[in-house]
């Protein structure tokens, strides 16, 4: 049976034709890509007034740098990286820090982070800075100098970049993979820039390769873009280094880095790891150019490219200074910026912006503005008929139509135990659904709930723990007085001269001691919970969680997301190119790599 | 706030149902050719009756009327049912099926999407059971009988069970192949013999085998849509043809040889339509290999050795009952686990 169902597959997959190998699902949205793509990429003169969010990368908050009042320099450190898991961040232009505190940030929760506000002096003078001899540096030193220079996976997930690019003897890195697949419908940064920079993103292409020491290095690009495909070619042909430039189907998720990575070398990165572990390491081509901004220029990361498109009348790409306001940017492109109206990322992944006057960061690749046309408003949802649609669409081969069911009944060790984790939150099954069934949203509720009950069982467990502690304190004390009357009476009789009494009473009274002691303890635990069944410890556990924090309301689904939201680091979703698209190791990689 | 993806692409349900409709139609269309136009009455009396039934099943449970009425589910079930009880059967059993089908097997469920069993099949169980003779007497095709009856003629027995004057009901009914053949072999006689029959054609029964080859088109053309997979459908006929092949070469003066159990009785109704039903079948691509297979093999012994004309509606019911098994049994691997 096994046979017959692989069968199938191998004939859905075309193999033999394009010797790549493929994923299961995928979708073909339309592309609209084109209409960004008439034009070269437009360069945007920094703006009087930017805002820097101290967050702009998956980690610890910078570490502040300046004081309001400052006068900084275009290119100057702001903040620096707080630990390994961390990126700086830099004045996008020269001008005045005129405060410093939370705004508002393109994140889908919509909640502000803490921000630097920059006014811009117009003169936009550079700070000094010089290109990187970086062959004659020690890796650990160049390592520090990208760290030093914010520099993040730019295809969405904004990873620090340095961690990624650092050897590790456990898990050599034996094929880099460079990812210019954009895989999502409208975006076209990566395009552009693959058509405009190529020898700039080969330059970085030639750094990271060096840091890696990866014996083969290969540029993933859908075969929907001809001319960056033809561009890249032409460019790597004049490297000293061997780059395969290989053009892959054009389907989404395509450009997810698992995804990719399965495509070009047929291994599929085991669930919950990271791509290392299989010897391959993963970047999106603007990570690679901004490598080579900070190695071969010495500039830091204080731009990037961000598509323009939808209901705009000049739809393209900008290079937009990082901290200008989005709507600034969608005025430039002849649009229209309303608040709640606005979409950053693609149609598949992206999200609502909670304001139009959020500032550009690092993982805004594509601003879309909408129309009601483009993204009409879903159709009432009807029952799911359990057609599998969404299963035959989805890239990880997870059951959604059973995910679904049991995140509808709150069924949260069901749904774990069918790999909810395993989603990447492509949207595939929802672009299927006959039922016009928000699958997704169900999933990020769900993923979020589990999250949040496992931190509230891991709080239960700290306080139950520390209430034996202090349970096992006072017992001790007590006994320790005991101990101590019982030597004050024997030493009251020693006095009398009967020594060997005093010895015996002395005795006995530890003894009772102990055994008092023994009672307490015993019913110390039978009171406790650690014969309860896994269950009621939930229960338990669960309660406890209720009193501590203050009285929860029901929860919603777009509550549970703001909640799971503000607890993580409020990196940007990930595009379907995502440098490190694994919302599940998004929590455990920091640790990971921090070692 | 996060509501992608904001595109998508798929038919509506309505749009899936009225597809599974119209590829009923080459079937019907045969039907029509080999039993006379009764069946468009059935048919009429089914959709009209399932319809109604919704309706009044939506309102009392408080459900959006217009929202459920339109999704096609229910004509598909009426169809189905229509299809698969005897041509000319009395209009009130055909009301009570439906009205079986709908409230009793889907509404009380909770309506389009939480049955878990075929609710045709529930249905058509439950007259079987119930009305045993009437479910059991099938009209010969025309070709056959001794007395064709008409459009109108038809339309006179269904609504009052009254055929024309001089014309005896035995000149209008015959045994239908699966059943002769079960009460010839009962008899001793050898296939051969059996075979000589008039009642038998190329393949199947004569006139039927037509009507599963329309079933068949019709089916195609569901796989052609991506209405259906392939699975259930191939596992299905794969395995009456196994089990058939089986038996027939052991001994082919007992055993009917599979082309007929393909052509015969219910099978192509049940491989592209019945089993077919998304919402009581199972999910994964091995579980539907299995429970098709099930099924199909399930249907061949009670075809040969069972009581009932056809295995396919027990078949079904009880391998419905196995879905959740067969679908937790049969997870299949997510990418970057290990099976």
């Amino acid at each position: 049976m096994n046979a017959i169902v692989n069968i199938s597959r191998l004939l859905k997959g075309k193999l033999a034709k394009t010797g790549l190998s493929s994923f299961k699902g995928g979708v073909h949205p339309p592309q609209h890509k084109l209409e960004s793509t008439t034009s070269p990429i437009r360069s945007v003169a920094a703006p009087k007034h930017l805002v820097l969010p101290l967050r702009q990368h998956v980690g610890n908050v910078s570490k502040l740098q300046v004081a309001v009042g400052d006068h900084v320099l275009k290119g100057q450190l702001l903040a620096k990286a707080d630990g390994q898991v961390s990126a700086a961040v830099h004045a996008p232009t020269s001008g005045v820090i005129a405060s410093i505190g939370n705004q508002l940030i393109p994140h889908p929760s919509g909640l502000p982070d803490i921000s630097i506000t920059l006014e811009a002096d117009g003169s936009d003078q550079w700070i000094e800075h010089q290109a990187l001899d970086y062959l004659s540096m020690s890796k650990p030193e160049l390592l520090d100098h990208l760290r030093e220079a914010g520099v993040v996976g730019l295809g969405g997930a904004t990873f620090p970049s340095h961690i990624k690019l650092r050897e590790d003897a456990r898990h050599p890195v034996r094929t880099l993979i460079i990812n210019g697949a954009e895989c999502e419908p409208y975006i076209s940064c990566d395009d552009m820039l693959m058509r405009e920079r190529t020898d700039e993103i080969v330059r970085g292409i030639e750094i990271m390769r060096y840091l890696l020491d990866a014996e083969v290095c290969a540029i993933g690009i859908e075969d929907n873009k001809p001319e960056a495909i033809q561009a890249m070619r032409e460019a790597v042909a004049k490297s000293a280094i061997a780059i395969d430039v290989i053009p892959v189907p054009t389907i989404y998720p395509g450009g997810g880095a698992k995804q990719l990575i399965k495509v070009i070398t047929g291994k599929e990165v085991p669930s919950g790891r990271l791509p290392t572990e299989i010897g391959v390491q993963c970047f999106n081509v603007a990570t690679a150019y901004s490598v080579h901004r900070v190695v071969n220029h010495g500039e830091p990361v204080i731009s990037r490219i961000v598509t323009v498109t939808g209901n705009v009348d000049r739809p393209g790409n900008y290079e937009a200074p990082l901290g200008i306001s989005i709507s600034e940017l969608v005025q430039l492109a002849g649009g229209e910026a309303e608040d709640g109206d606005l979409v950053m990322g693609g149609p598949m992944m992206g999200f609502n912006l909670p304001a139009a006057d959020v500032p550009v960061v690092k993982a805004t690749n594509c601003i879309i503005v909408p129309s009601a046309e483009m993204f009409p408003e879903p159709e009432p949802a009807l029952p799911c008929i359990r057609c599998t649609r969404c299963a035959d669409a989805c890239p990880v081969n997870l059951q959604p139509q059973e995910l679904y069911w049991f995140s509808k009944s709150q069924n949260l060790e069901k749904a774990r135990e069918y790999k909810i984790f395993d989603c990447i939150e492509c949207g595939c099954c929802t672009y299927v659904c006959p039922s016009n069934i928000p699958l997704v949203q169900y999933y990020r509720y769900a993923k979020s709930e589990i999250i949040a009950q496992d931190r509230a069982k891991e709080a239960a467990d700290i306080a139950r723990e520390r209430n034996e502690f202090r349970l096992m304190r006072i017992e001790r004390e007590k006994q320790e007085r005991a101990q101590k009357h019982a030597q004050k009476a024997a030493g009251a009789k020693a006095e009398a001269g009967v020594d060997s009494a005093a010895e015996a009473a002395k005795k006995a009274a530890i003894a009772a001691a102990v055994e008092r002691a023994k009672a307490q303890k015993a019913e110390v635990v039978a009171k406790n919970t650690e014969e309860a069944s896994p269950r009621v410890e939930a229960e338990i556990a669960k309660i406890e969680a209720r009193r501590a924090h203050q009285p929860e309301p029901p929860v919603q689904p777009e509550q549970a997301q703001l909640f799971a939201e503000q607890q993580e680091a409020p990196a940007a979703s990930g595009t379907g190119q995502a440098d490190g698209l694994q919302p599940l190791s998004k929590e455990k990689q920091p640790t990971e790599e921090a070692k | 706030m996060n509501r992608s993806p904001y595109l998508t692409d798929a038919p509506s349900v309505t749009s899936i149902m009225l597809r599974v409709l119209l590829a009923l139609v080459p079937g019907i269309a045969a039907y029509v050719w080999v039993f006379g136009g009764g069946i468009l009455v059935t048919l009429a009396l089914a959709s009209v009756t399932a319809l109604s039934v919704e309706a009044l099943m939506l309102k009392l449970r408080e459900r959006p009327i217009r929202m459920f009425i339109t999704d096609g589910s229910a004509l598909v079930t009426a169809w189905l049912l229509a299809l698969a009880l005897p041509p000319l059967a009395p209009w009130w059993l055909v009301v009570l099926g439906t009205a079986i089908a709908i409230v009793l097997a889907k509404q009380l469920y909770g309506g389009l999407g939480y049955n878990p069993f075929n609710p045709a099949m529930v249905a058509y169980a439950a007259l079987l059971i119930s009305f045993p003779l009437l479910m059991t007497s099938w009209p010969a095709p025309l070709a056959l009988a001794e007395t064709q009856l008409g459009f109108i003629e038809q339309m006179q027995f269904i609504f009052s069970g009254a055929l024309p004057t001089g014309v005896a009901l035995d000149a209008v009914t015959s045994a239908t192949p699966l059943d002769y053949l079960k009460t010839q072999l009962m008899l001793n006689h050898s296939m051969e013999e059996i075979a000589q029959s008039t009642i038998f054609g190329a393949l199947g029964g004569q006139g039927i085998e037509l009507i599963a080859a329309g079933y068949l088109l019709g089916g195609l053309f569901l796989i052609q849509q991506r209405i259906i997979t392939w699975h259930l459908p191939t596992a299905f006929l794969a395995s009456i043809a196994l089990i058939a092949a089986i038996f027939y070469l052991s001994d082919a003066s007992r055993f009917a040889d599979p082309a007929f159990h393909l052509f015969s009785g219910a099978t192509m109704l049940c491989a592209f339509f019945i089993i077919t039903d998304p919402v009581s079948g199972p999910t994964t691509p091995k579980g539907k290999l299995i429970f098709a297979a099930g099924i199909g093999f399930m249907t061949y012994i009670i075809r040969v050795y069972g009581g009932y004309p056809d295995g396919v509606a027990f078949a079904v019911i009880f391998f419905n009952i196995c879905v959740p098994l067969i679908d937790a049994c049969t997870q299949p691997r997510v990418f970057g686990h290990e099976k």
